[in-house]
């Protein structure tokens, strides 16, 4: 009945109830507690991979995040998930593995043929084999070398969950969870500061739940389970678990990733799956513990051979053992540990072998001091040992789990995301946190080199004191719990070098003692260099099992030291984030925040196609029953526009309010032309450049009252314009006294154009006088409307036609646009969209953001006598620069097809009617080109050298791209009412 | 009265009102606004003619004011938006302006915001999970700009990890609406 | 980044916009003989410091305040925080 051969009694899983779960679409039973790892190895599972490059078998190295072998796909459908470490997969009922980087099987894979040819496949493989011929890369090399490459598989298939992002503030973060976490937690805490424990494990307390020994006279377990609920009860501390912090930015700013949902096997309804936090820490306590480092020998990586300490966190915590028989490799005394944790737990220990030659006694197995694991045999799985004994025999030990230590370095990632070095540490033959550490950070416990428990909660309850401390915040010491204070008895050794077959340094990625000094021997000594060589330290483990190994062999065959020869730079983030948490719900049609205008409910059902400017919707034309083509839509509402009335939405321009006694003469500092002397009830258009003298934006400022005014900036400019003019006020110009506020938002404003505008209006309007007499073109006035609502009249005109633009608060203009159409219909009102106001500023040559492209000045644009040589204003120095001012300047003109059935097209280039088509001989662009329907006829607008002086010539307008060429004939930009007539009606 | 029918930020006739296990969000249309910024040199008649309409001092930076009609929150520097309700207060700017004459310069703002009043005992968890603000700090009568879903919002404490007031670009209301709706369900199932 | 705006106390650095060197406040007099080239030394010639640079940042999503931010550009230590108006006064800035 039970399938669990290999687990053990006891242990921090529910072995009262029963998981079920799917491996390669077998059946396997595990409990609560367990991870996809431990599950497997309980059921006397090794192989659970198959490694990158060489499809090598192998089976779960490590208990935690830093896994580089027993990678996995998890789920199918939209929630597969690639690359998942299997050791820290929680097991939930029905949790569905698949094995990757195999086919047909995992015990069968083709690929493994790679195994045989080896020899080729070395460092460097890839950059010496495909350098020729040059053709075969694309059509061969890539094709077959994607094909095999890479680990697990998306499915393609979008991501049905949702993924947060949030915002934590914190005087302490504690970043890990074990004895010395726990222990600066709790003093932090108890002092009443604002706490935030993370941890990446789904059960707090680190290797307190995979040790022995006791804590506080109890089982380290059961302490750091009363120490988590001493914390969850207070309000001042926040427990995070399955948090991983995956990155120390500046200022204190850390980023962690929790897994809200991973463990379930799908999150509740509206649950994310994931949660992005963004930390605001005053000061963080780094307690992220140790990582055990492997000793590389011959065969190294077969399945069941794994890290001392995982295999008694797996008895301890899992009640698990990879195999009935175990045998010990180690060069320190806590690879002992191992053994006789596996003793206590009934396993057989074959063995102990030990490096050193004055290693200590063991109770329970045989010990092998000064000897060397020299190579191991089992098919698919470890099944004997081959030793050198100290006295120079072989000798081979029958077992299927074979647990190595070659010590532990300390977790000192996150000490190095802002560009600080470890240091050395000789006693512990690791790299320690250095001395430059991040704004704010300390360091305690094992990741500060403090390796025994007495260190860890002893060094977590200084470091919160201190941390604390610099924040005023008086924390007590108490009483430490008593703990061993075991020494760190280590002797260095990093790999054997006696044996048959390869010693793998980095599993992940397949390099080996021979890869790197191959690259050695071809020059690459630097440790960057060997990374980007071998890829050794690169993917999903970012070498945190293979990184000392690799530096270990290096300093070897350099003959210097360890430190003298570095270590690659640590960076963010700690473990593989998914994309999804990175994006967050920036997703979908929710990827930005839209902006609606204020006749968007009424455009909607009057079945506006609806475009987007920056983040406005905007109407882009109204399709009419019958009409089958966009244009047919914009033809008709530019043609009666201009032959009655037409409304437009034109709230997005971008409006600020500008007011002050010096209002005026700020003005006259930011547009070219000058503001001081237009008489209050009037607008003028202005023209705004940058200080190198190219035409910025433009737009109209209406004098509402002496020390009052609105502009209007363009839709795509409104917020850059608005800080412009925020610089000028704070930081050019101080002591001038005016003040600005955005009202783009507050006001509903519709163009109402056409010879029946005014009729119209005038049916809109609580007496006002609308005749040109009482209100001309560019007049302003705060008016009344539609019985005593407050609202600005402006009279001017983008399309030429005569005009108004008419604004209410927000709020009123859905009912406006709707009384407008109503009290339209009798003049046959049209409402329009963008393309149609597009086609009549075309047709009228008014500039906008394609002639105002951050190339071209006022000159260009025809109106280089607005910019005012009598004044100070942004801009004007320079816009007199020779190169801008040349005598055969670009100049702002028209242009028709000589064949009316030819188009015009943006974005070509002029060359003269004869000679030849290239750069050398360009004569300017056309920025805009539309199907004028009144003068039926494609039409542009662009920039001609001297152009003002070349009307009635005809050039060729020249399109590469689509291989066309046009003849058109230079025109006047204004192609209707050129003398500006209609507008001023 | 005028025959121009208003309608809330987010286009409907009455204002739209979701509830969720330890959470109410209610669109709010009826506060009147107008921002108050002292001219220079007159900063400290503007103060005082402030003082007198709205019968409190203008709070300084991240505060807010309450009197008996207006409210004040510091938006910058000499700058005020000032609020009243809007059935009674419509003309709120002209009001204002009246007050403080040539000491200060005033603009309605009332329908350059949309305003969610939100508030429950989960109101925290919702807003730390849309803006960086460190929300549980927060005391009553505290007003902060930040960023929302990426819109720009007054985020203005009424009572402490209960009660706030969400103020951001009335054109950008649904999409405001739906992050906070969004996230109210998440931080709302159990 | 964490900018300790002088009116709003510690702030999120993406809550502002950059812009560049503060001498961008030190815009040349338009009057002056050598106006061409103050304007363009004024515009295009920055200094490029290995260390503390003075510069602008504008806090948009929040106060809309100019602030001119004192950072070290090797280890984004930010030693002071002024309002660029405050400077710009200083630096002789009016009307």
């Amino acid at each position: 009945m039970n399938s669990q051969t290999n687990r053990l009694n006891g242990g921090l899983v529910d072995q009262g109830q029963s998981l079920s779960f799917t491996f390669d679409g077998k059946r396997y039973q595990g409990h609560p507690g367990d991870t996809l790892a431990s599950a497997l190895l309980a059921n006397g599972v090794r192989l659970m991979g198959r490694s990158f490059k060489y499809h090598r078998p192998r089976g779960v190295l490590t208990s935690g995040s830093e896994e580089p072998n027993a990678l996995v796909e998890l789920r199918s459908g939209g929630r597969q998930e690639p690359n998942t470490r299997a050791t820290v997969a929680e097991l939930y009922d029905g949790l569905q593995a698949n094995s990757q980087n195999r086919w047909p099987s995992l015990k069968r894979d083709v690929l493994s043929v790679n195994d045989l040819f080896s020899n080729f496949l070395t460092a460097g493989f890839y950059y010496k084999t495909f350098m020729w011929p040059k053709a075969f890369w694309e059509k061969l090399y890539e094709p077959i070398i994607r094909n095999a490459a890479g680990l697990g598989r998306v499915s393609g298939e979008d991501d049905p969950d949702a993924y947060d992002k949030g915002f934590l503030h914190c005087d302490l973060l504690v970043i890990g969870a074990g004895p010395a976490g726990l222990m600066a937690a709790l003093t932090a805490g108890r002092a009443g500061a604002r706490v935030i424990l993370a941890d990446e494990d789904f059960v707090l307390g680190g290797r307190l739940n995979a040790e022995s020994f006791e804590l506080g006279g109890m089982a380290g377990s059961d302490w750091a389970a009363q120490a988590v609920a001493e914390l969850s009860a207070m309000d001042n501390v926040r427990l995070l678990p399955r948090t991983t912090v995956i990155g120390a930015f500046d200022h204190g700013i850390y980023g962690a990733v929790e897994r809200v949902a991973d463990h379930l096997p799908t999150p509740a309804e509206g649950q994310p799956r994931q949660i992005m936090w963004r930390i605001y820490s005053k000061r963080a306590l780094l307690c992220a513990g140790a990582m055990e480092r492997p000793i590389a020998f011959a065969n190294n990586d077969r399945p069941g051979i794994m890290m001392a300490g995982a295999v008694r966190a797996y008895a301890n915590r899992w009640a698990v053992t990879p195999h009935q028989q175990v045998a010990v490799f180690t060069n320190n005394d806590d690879g002992h540990r191992t053994a006789a944790d596996l003793i206590a737990k009934g396993v057989q220990v074959s063995a102990v072998i030990d490096t050193r030659a004055d290693a200590p006694a063991v109770e329970g197995a045989e010990l092998f001091a000064g000897a060397q694991v020299i190579g191991s045999k089992g098919r698919l799985g470890l099944e004997t040992v081959t030793i050198r004994t100290a006295q120079g025999f072989t000798r081979d030990i029958i077992c299927g789990g074979l647990a190595v230590s070659g010590g532990w370095n300390p977790n000192v990632h996150l000490t190095c995301h802002q560009r600080g070095r470890p240091q050395w540490d000789e006693n512990l033959a690791a790299f320690v946190p250095g001395e430059t550490l991040p704004v704010g950070m300390s360091v305690a416990g094992a990741a500060a080199g403090a390796m025994s428990t007495h260190g860890a909660v002893q060094t977590g309850a200084e470091g919160a004191i201190a941390a604390l401390g610099d924040l005023g915040i008086t924390a007590k010491a108490g009483d430490l719990p008593q703990a061993e204070d075991a020494p760190v008895n280590l002797q260095p050794f990093w790999h054997v070098s006696e044996g048959k077959g390869r010693a793998w340094l980095d599993q992940q990625n397949d390099v080996t003692v021979k890869d790197v000094k191959l690259a050695h021997q071809e020059n690459y000594v630097s440790v960057e260099h060997l990374k980007r060589y071998t890829t050794l330290g690169m993917a999903t483990d970012q070498g945190k099992t293979s990184n000392m190994g690799g530096l270990a062999v290096m300093a070897e065959m350099t003959g210097k030291s360890i430190p003298e020869t570095g270590t690659t730079i640590f960076r963010p983030p700690y473990t593989p984030v998914p994309m999804g948490t990175l994006a967050g719900r920036a997703v979908g049609r929710h990827f930005h925040p839209v902006r609606q205008t204020p006749s968007h409910k009424w455009a909607t059902e009057h079945g506006a196609v609806f475009t987007e400017v920056g983040d406005w919707l905007r109407a882009q034309w109204f399709p009419q029953p019958g009409e089958t083509h966009w244009r047919q839509s914009v033809d008709r509402e530019v043609l009666q526009t201009r032959a009655s009335v037409g409304v437009c939405d034109v709230t997005t321009l971008g409006k600020i309010d500008v007011q002050g006694a010096d209002a005026a003469a700020f003005l006259n500092k930011i547009y070219a032309n000058g503001f001081a002397k237009l008489a209050v009830g009037k607008v003028r258009y202005g023209l705004m450049l940058r200080e190198d003298g190219i035409a910025y934006d433009d737009g109209t400022a209406a004098r509402l009252a002496e020390d009052h005014f609105v502009v209007t900036t363009t839709t795509a400019n409104a917020v850059l314009v608005y800080r412009q003019m925020e610089f000028a006020r704070q930081c050019l110009w101080p002591d001038l006294d005016v003040q600005l506020i955005s009202t783009t938002e507050a006001w509903a404003q519709y163009a109402v154009a056409g010879p029946n505008s005014r009729a119209l209006l005038e049916k809109i309007v609580d007496d006002v006088d609308l005749s040109s007499e009482a209100f001309p073109f560019m007049a302003c006035a705060e008016i009344t409307v539609c019985g005593g609502c407050r609202a600005r009249l402006f009279r001017i005109s983008f399309s030429g036609e005569l005009a108004y633009e008419i604004a209410v608060p927000t709020r009123y203009g859905d009912a406006l646009m709707r009384r407008l159409m109503e009290a339209g219909e009798e003049f046959d009102v049209v409402p329009y969209g963008t393309e149609a106001l597009g086609v009549m500023r075309i047709e009228k040559g008014h500039a906008a953001g394609n002639e105002m492209n951050g190339t071209t000045t006022a000159l260009n644009l025809g109106m280089g006598r607005m910019v005012s040589k009598k004044k100070d204003c942004v801009g004007n120095t320079l816009s007199e620069r020779d190169g801008l001012n040349m005598a055969d300047a670009l100049r702002l003109v028209g242009f028709k097809p000589v064949d009316a059935n030819e188009t015009v097209a943006a974005g070509g280039h002029l060359m003269n009617a004869d000679g030849p088509v290239d750069a050398a001989h360009d004569q300017g662009y056309v920025t805009s080109a539309a199907y004028s329907p009144v003068l039926q006829s494609s039409i542009g607008i662009g920039y001609l050298k001297n152009g003002a002086e070349r009307m009635g010539e005809v050039l060729r307008l020249a399109n590469p791209l689509e291989g066309s060429e046009v003849k058109v004939e230079v025109v006047s930009a204004h192609f209707v009412d050129p003398e500006g007539g209609r507008q001023r009606a | 009265m005028h025959k121009l029918k208003p309608i809330t930020p987010l286009g409907g006739t009455e204002p739209k009102v979701d509830s969720f296990p330890g959470l109410t969000i209610t669109e709010n249309p009826t506060r009147a606004l107008a921002s108050l910024s002292a001219r220079l040199g007159h900063e400290s008649d503007c103060a005082t003619k402030a003082r007198d309409l709205i019968g409190v001092d203008l709070p300084g930076p991240g505060q807010t004011a309450a009197g008996q009609t207006y409210s004040a929150i510091w938006i910058g520097p000499d700058s005020w938006m000032i609020d009243a309700d809007h059935a009674s207060h419509e003309i709120l700017a002209a009001e204002l302006k009246a007050a403080v004459g040539d000491t200060a310069s005033v603009v309605e703002q009332t329908d350059g915001w949309c305003r969610f009043d939100v508030s429950g005992p989960a109101v925290c968890d919702l807003f730390e999970r849309l803006c960086n603000v460190d929300i549980r700090a927060m005391q009553a009568g505290t007003a902060t700009r930040c960023s929302i879903h990426h819109i720009g919002c007054y985020l203005w404490c009424h009572e402490a990890g209960t009660a706030f007031s969400v103020l951001g670009l009335r054109s950008s209301a649904g999409s405001l609406h739906h992050g906070l709706v969004e996230i109210a369900q998440a931080v709302c199932t159990a | 980044m964490i900018i300790n705006h002088p009116l709003l106390g510690p702030r999120d650095a993406q809550e502002f916009v950059y812009l560049g060197d503060a001498t961008l406040i030190e815009r040349p007099d338009w009057q002056a003989e050598n106006a061409a080239e103050a304007f363009h030394d004024y515009l295009y010639l920055r200094d490029n410091p290995a260390g503390a640079h003075r510069e602008l940042w504008y806090h948009e999503q929040g106060d809309r305040s100019w602030l001119v931010v004192t950072r070290n550009t090797l280890t984004h230590e930010i030693t002071s925080v002024e309002l660029a108006r405050d400077v710009a006064r200083a630096k002789g800035r009016g009307r």
